[in-house]
């Protein structure tokens, strides 16, 4: 097993994103993953400071654009283990099209959606997932707008790993981060996530009311059963993986990548430049 | 058209010179031809989807192909179909750096074409065309082009047929011609091309007599496309764009030697993606690149901030066209110079590298992304329309020594002593690529300490903005003086930067003819940091300064205005979309500025 270290954060007391790190920790460490090799990629709030708390290497980029820069560094270099940790206003609401359109590309990364409906780091505005009727500074006379469904989007728009966990289960949390990490391809999994600063309304015992496993009964590929199983949030919701399927990733559809030599190694023949040079004379 | 003309024999070379008003222009053409320098120039034009581009594509070709240096650039509409469209071609037996609106010859395949053009054709010039126009002109050659293509059973082949008749108007033999149709056209359409070619030569009379020449070791290649293979050259492995004219050029060449030369190039959903992608990718080790136009230049501005703080290599290429907002989509400008020198909110270091030709295109290409790894910063290498798509003939680029080469000595740093953002006397710190040693490779877009780690610690903040704007103080020693074209002994000092280089360089050759004063220009290719040695200098020597640039508020003499306190004479601006041509600037400057 690898050693990985977590440090110091700047997180509330109490907040669901200990758990998330923990769990991501063990994960990694469980995976045996070489920490030198792994690569933690976030945006900007209070989930996306996660790379900045564990021993890997780090990319902190802009409020959004997470998702941009973990696949061009994986593009990069597959020798990466890539995962994107970052809040579900950062993955939905700032960089919604980036979510749609890496979701097509398929590039093998990993993302931890710290869904914990509301933006955090601003000091609690509605966010893309934001409960009907919640109160907030902005949304004065409560939220307006119906939720994003994270999950049913994701199926709907062909991700071949969709999975809902809750930070209050860790062993459960761990497995499926487990999962998602080894999944060939993108790998999506939106963790609900307490915020016990800002969030009144889905507390950690909102959650633990409703949540529960989707136990072997559960057929996760099929995407038909996924699709409804993914639209279930109310009184109930299912943690684990709705939607799995094997799909091609990018690299394999790449003529350039699928060789499975890491993009920075390939060196150019030099005879290239004299072939297109020829071309023009 | 009346005029006057008057003969000189000045410098060895026998002047000959027409002044005539043109009309539609309203101002004064002067025409000049020097003994011994033969360059003609013509123009071919009809509505989009007439397949004038693939003609003049041809016609380029086969002219190059005989030993003969072209410049051609496209005057096209935002529509594939209709509309008023062509092509200007310039060829001759002397190096040529841009267009010219004085036409030897035009070829049109509608009547508009005429219409519009024929105040710009000379008095012994000739209008190539079908019978079917009924048009009054002394200069037309018509022919029965529509008839022949028609019977020819294709009439998309009056293109070659038009091309035949050129060919023998000027005295040009159609050599070459199975290997140049071979090369544009599908198999199943050369044949009857070729004929159709030969018969239109048969058709025509010769006209013109030009020298043999030999230059047939030149490239023929655009401005989008020089720009794409130096990157290439320089060892580039992700490209990531949005299309948008017109940078899309760069992305479908980098597309078509992508395989070969084993670079990734990847379409992104929008222009945000495509800078972090190309920010994701550089960190990670990959040369990487991006490029678009103004508008989703935009949309890239904060990531551009990222690269800055973060100190991520980039290059982010900006094919100017006119703005604001949609603008003119397929014309020309020159007008995002003071937005892309403060684009992003904060204060960083960064590099803007104008692109004046054919040959700067490779070879600043390169030495941009080579600076930008060795200072960690982003550059924005600034091209336009015109440059972008017009065509030229140069030396072969040197292909020796290209590629950007790893510094084997940073990867030495021992487990656990590595700072990503070690504070350095020339603010630039070690740089590893993550993955490949045992140190942890860290980016923040926060404010962040040696380690990389967010912090809001007063000192550390001044102590990395020092660092990074030391960075700027080394490059600003690299930075490279721009290029002095003219007389030594000069009265009136003109000043331009990118793609104007060609006509200004040209105008100043035609002003230096005649008796109107001496003349010399600085043209930048590096515009910012503004290098202002060579500036300061030639400038103490001048009476008059006059500031080109193709847009409304003269950017450039802003700039030199804010960093040096030169004040320019006057500005020439233009702001139409229509690149601003030798011939204009030497009108504009006699009837703007000495009058
Ligand atoms: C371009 C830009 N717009 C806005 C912000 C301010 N901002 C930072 S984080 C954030 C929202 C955070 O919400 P979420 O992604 O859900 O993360 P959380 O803090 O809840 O974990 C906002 C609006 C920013 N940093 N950059
Ligand atoms: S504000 Fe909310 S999400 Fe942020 S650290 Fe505090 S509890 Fe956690
Ligand atoms: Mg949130």
């Amino acid at each position: 097993m690898s050693k990985i270290t977590t440090y110091e954060t700047a997180w509330c007391p109490g907040c669901g994103n200990f758990n998330i790190l923990d769990c991501l920790k063990t994960a990694l460490e469980e995976l045996n993953k070489d920490p030198y090799e792994v690569l933690m990629v976030g945006g900007i709030g209070q989930a996306a400071k996660l790379p900045q708390y564990i021993s890997t290497n780090s990319f902190c980029g802009l409020h959004g654009r997470a998702l941009p820069a973990a696949v061009a560094a994986k593009i990069a270099n597959e020798k990466l283990t890539v995962i994107v940790n970052s809040g579900e206003g950062d993955s939905y609401g700032e960089g919604g099209n980036h979510f749609l359109h890496n979701i097509r590309r398929n590039v093998d990364i990993t993302h931890f959606v710290h869904d914990n409906q509301i933006y955090g780091l601003t000091k609690g505005q509605a966010s893309p997932t934001s409960m009907v009727g919640m109160i907030t500074e902005v949304q004065i006379h409560g939220n307006a707008n119906i939720p994003l469904n994270p999950v049913l989007l994701a199926i709907a728009g062909g991700a071949g790993f969709v999975a809902r966990a809750f930070s209050g289960r860790q062993e459960h949390l761990i497995n499926i981060m487990k999962q998602a990490i080894e999944y060939e391809g993108y790998a999506i999994v939106d963790i609900l996530q307490p915020c016990v600063s800002f969030n009144k309304l889905n507390t950690f015992s909102f959650y633990s009311q409703r949540v529960y496993e989707l136990d072997s009964s559960y057929d996760c590929t099929d995407k038909t059963a996924a699709l409804l199983k993914a639209m279930e949030f109310e009184d109930k919701i299912p943690l684990g993986i709705l939607y799995k399927e094997n799909k091609s990733t990018f690299h394999q559809k790449n003529i350039i990548l699928k060789s499975g030599m890491p993009l920075i190694d390939l060196q150019y023949d030099p005879v290239i430049l004299d072939t297109i040079m020829n071309e023009f004379i | 058209m009346g005029g006057i003309c008057r003969i000189r024999f000045e410098g060895g070379l026998l002047t000959y010179q027409s002044r005539e008003i043109d009309k539609s222009l309203r101002y004064l053409i002067f025409i000049n031809y020097k003994g011994g320098i033969i360059i003609y120039n013509v123009l071919i034009g009809g509505t989009a989807g007439q397949g004038i581009e693939t003609m003049a594509t041809i016609l380029q070709k086969l002219l190059k192909d005989s030993g003969y240096h072209v410049f051609a650039v496209r005057d096209v509409m935002s529509r594939v179909r209709g509309g008023h469209n062509f092509t200007l071609l310039r060829f001759g037996i002397e190096a040529i750096q841009s267009h010219s609106d004085i036409l030897d010859g035009i070829i049109a395949f509608d009547e508009d074409t005429i219409k519009l053009h024929v105040a710009q054709l000379k008095q012994d010039g000739f209008i190539l065309c079908d019978t079917q126009w009924k048009i009054e002109d002394s200069r037309i050659i018509s022919l029965e082009m529509v008839s022949l293509a028609k019977q020819l059973g294709n009439i998309r082949t009056i293109g070659s047929i038009a091309i035949g008749a050129l060919l023998k108007i000027f005295g040009l033999k159609p050599l070459h011609m199975d290997e140049v149709l071979g090369k544009y056209l599908k198999e199943q359409y050369k044949e009857v091309n070729k004929k159709a070619l030969l018969q239109g030569y048969d058709m025509a009379v010769s006209k013109y007599e030009i020298p043999e020449h030999n230059d047939r070791d030149l490239l023929m290649i655009s401005g989008n496309q020089a720009l794409a293979f130096g990157a290439i050259a320089a060892g580039l492995k992700f490209y990531c764009a949005y299309p948008m004219s017109p940078s899309t050029s760069i992305m479908e060449f980098l597309a078509s030697k992508s395989d070969k030369a084993g670079i990734v190039v990847e379409q992104a959903e929008d222009e945000i993606a495509a800078i972090n992608m190309a920010i994701g990718a550089s960190f990670a080790g990959a040369v990487a690149m991006t490029g678009t136009s103004g508008g989703g230049f935009c949309l890239m501005v904060e990531a551009l901030g990222l690269s800055g703080i973060a100190e991520i290599p980039l290059v982010v290429v900006d094919v100017q066209r006119p703005g604001p907002a949609t603008g003119l989509p397929t014309r020309t400008e020159q007008s995002d110079l003071k937005f892309v020198i403060s684009a992003s909110h904060g204060e960083f270091p960064r590099m803007v590298i104008a692109i004046r030709n054919h040959k700067d295109a490779f070879y600043q290409t390169m030495r941009a992304l080579k600076l930008s790894k060795k200072y960690q910063i982003p550059i924005i290498l600034l091209s336009d329309q015109y440059l972008a798509d017009s065509v030229a003939t140069i030396e072969p680029y040197d292909l020796t020594d290209m590629a950007i080469q790893e510094d084997n000595e940073l990867l030495d740093s021992k487990e656990g002593n590595y700072l990503r953002y070690r504070i350095t006397q020339d603010g630039i710190s070690p740089l590893l690529i993550p993955g490949k040693t045992k140190n942890f490779v860290t980016a923040d877009s926060d404010e962040h300490d040696e380690r990389g780690w967010i912090t809001e610690d007063a000192e550390v903040r001044n102590a990395m903005m020092n660092k990074r704007f030391r960075k700027w103080d080394k490059l600003k020693n690299e930075v490279q003086e721009p290029e002095f074209v003219g007389e030594d002994s000069y009265d009136t000092l003109l000043l331009g930067w990118g793609s104007t280089y060609g006509p200004i360089v040209e105008s100043v050759n035609i002003l230096n003819q005649d008796s109107y004063g001496k003349y010399a220009a600085l043209i930048f290719g590096d515009i910012y940091p503004l290098p202002e040695k060579l500036l300061k200098e030639k400038v103490s020597n001048a009476k008059k300064i006059i500031n080109i640039e193709q847009n409304a508020t003269g950017q450039l003499a802003d700039l030199i205005r804010e960093r040096t306190g030169i004040v320019c004479t006057s500005n020439i601006l233009k702001y139409d979309g229509r690149q601003i041509s030798k011939d204009e600037i030497v009108n504009r400057i006699r009837k703007e500025v000495l009058e």
